[in-house]
């Protein structure tokens, strides 16, 4: 199932849902009132993303937000949406659905085996679709035209899985309503295929260089680290050469930053993600810039990642 | 102050003390520089978010720099009257109010009367969602924290520890002194803003009637 074919998959479902269903609506009826999707299986961990809410870190809420907010963008683009539409983000595929309407889907981000990336694709009421295990990378992205409609919490509809704000993470019998908010369809219909290549990430020193013993920062761009598997959307935690501190005392707790690599006491840095806590108590060593973030939140269990110093903006 | 670099969209600005940071903080919501995103209060450090399509850190920094010093120049009485005031009702019947008081040398009566008599500023939020440290505290109520936390300390519980007074928005463990509850509720996510409490703002407790 998880490696399926997805056009395989939606068309044998349909036959049979038109066969054994008999509450399945005739052929050239109208549309069902409320499109929907139904969640059959949602893998390992599916959340519903948009941008986030940023603006809210001063009272203690974190910006949230899809962890690789390229793909969303795209997505949404190939569907006709706004980019900031809310979608869906897989966390190593894994996903079934069954759609109650009509829909127009795209997806983006890790690849999945059998499943039509980076171009729209066109559902039929009825229609399961089944995402398998991407082979690379982390995240994929499902965008439906009209956006995923459930309530917004705090001005976003993002699942916030440190806080535990937004939407519930997606589960087994779940209805996820599909909006009407639509832009222009775009004049192409099939993205180029992105390439993860090796993870180097390019680090701004700070705020807390100072911490650490003069060469930390050559160690942390000289050496490679693996990601561990107790990685997720609030961090990638690494493995590799010791960050040592020379600055022991306490530091007293302090705003971090998406990207942010903070060093606990055993000196493996926990490179920060969309779900990060707002404030921490560990030093930071380093900023992963904005342009790799996306590529970080594509990492998974295993991965290699180097760190370079980036040209200073 | 020192402005120290935090990635390619934000920057650091640590501080003395809480009271400069409220002093920035206010400066930032006045009156926001071009390009300015959001801003992370903590007890020593500000930071700074911006957006560098719009603006630069250089630009930011230069924009912080004149601020801090606006902010110290202002007599912060006068900052305070501008912010808006939460009145906080407190019952004073907490499990600690009577370790507090034989711990500071003073009546229960005048720790209450201690605890209400002062107006406090929201410095920061940290912790948990909505939970705001508030300076101001009467230095005669200063008491390093329990040496061993509550495992489960129930939401609106009002407590003192170090320098800060603060209220529990929702239920946690945590090792504050615990000097009773309120009925306000501190966090709700259908408000806007969710947070009783954002920095900032001046607060007072009373005895609930």
């Amino acid at each position: 199932m998880s490696t399926a074919s997805t056009a395989k998959t939606a068309s044998a479902a349909s036959a049979a849902s038109a066969a054994g269903n008999g509450c399945a609506r005739t052929a050239g009826g109208p549309p069902p009132a409320v499109a929907a999707i139904e969640v059959l299986s949602p893998g390992p961990l599916t959340t519903v993303q948009d941008l986030g809410r940023p603006g809210l870190a001063s009272v203690g809420v974190g910006q949230s937000g899809a962890a690789d907010r390229a793909s969303l963008r795209l997505a949404n683009r190939l569907v006709g949406n706004p980019e900031a539409a809310a979608a869906l983000e897989l966390t190593y595929g894994g996903l079934r659905i069954r759609f109650a309407a009509d829909a127009t889907i795209a997806l983006t981000g890790a690849p999945c085996p059998g499943a039509p990336m980076n171009g729209p694709v066109h559902i039929r009421a009825g229609q399961e679709l089944a995402i398998g295990i991407p082979g690379e990378g982390l995240r994929t992205y499902l965008a439906v035209r009209g956006g995923i409609d459930v309530p917004e919490v705090l001005g976003s509809r993002s699942t916030d899985v440190l806080s535990g704000i937004g939407p519930p993470v997606l589960e087994k019998g779940m209805r996820l309503p599909i909006g009407t908010r639509t832009a222009r369809f775009p004049n192409v219909d099939l993205a180029p295929p992105q390439r993860l290549g090796p993870a180097v990430l390019r680090v701004l020193p700070g705020p807390r260089e100072d911490w650490f013993v003069p060469d930390a920062l050559s160690t942390l761009t000289d050496s490679a680290y693996v990601v561990t598997k107790d990685s997720n959307r609030v961090g990638v935690r690494l493995d590799g050469s010791e960050l040592k501190r020379s600055v022991l005392r306490e530091l007293p707790s302090e705003g971090v930053v998406t990207g942010a690599l903070q060093v606990p006491p055993g000196g493996a840095p926990i490179l920060f993600l969309a779900d990060h806590p707002v404030t921490g108590g560990y030093p930071v060593i380093a900023v992963v810039i904005d342009a790799d973030l996306d590529r970080a939140a594509q990492l998974r269990a295993g991965d290699a990642v180097s760190f370079r110093p980036a040209a200073r903006p | 102050m020192r402005v120290k670099p935090a990635g390619s969209s934000a920057v650091l600005v640590c501080l003395d003390d809480p009271d400069q940071v409220t002093g920035l903080y206010r400066e930032l919501q006045s009156a926001p520089p071009a390009g300015y995103v959001d801003a992370i209060p903590a007890a020593e450090t500000v930071m700074v978010l911006f957006d560098p399509a719009r603006t630069q850190a250089a630009a930011i920094a230069a924009w912080l720099e004149s601020a801090s010093s606006r902010a110290a120049g202002t007599h912060s009485a006068d900052a305070d009257r501008a912010a808006p005031l939460v009145t906080i009702p407190v019952r004073y019947d907490g499990p600690d109010l009577a370790e507090i008081a034989s711990q500071t040398g003073l009546s229960i009566e005048e720790v209450v009367y201690r605890h209400t008599a002062n107006e406090y500023v929201v410095a920061f939020c940290g912790f948990a969602p909505g939970f705001g440290y508030l300076t101001g505290l009467d230095p005669m109520l200063c008491l390093p924290r329990r040496t061993v936390p509550r495992t489960r300390i129930p939401a609106r519980s009002v407590a003192i520890a170090d320098r800060f007074a603060s209220v529990y928005p929702s239920t946690s463990p945590g090792g504050w002194h615990l000097l009773g509850s309120t009925e306000a509720v501190m966090w709700d996510l259908r408000r806007q803003p969710p947070a009783l409490l954002a920095p900032g703002a001046r607060v007072r407790f009373e005895v609930a009637k």
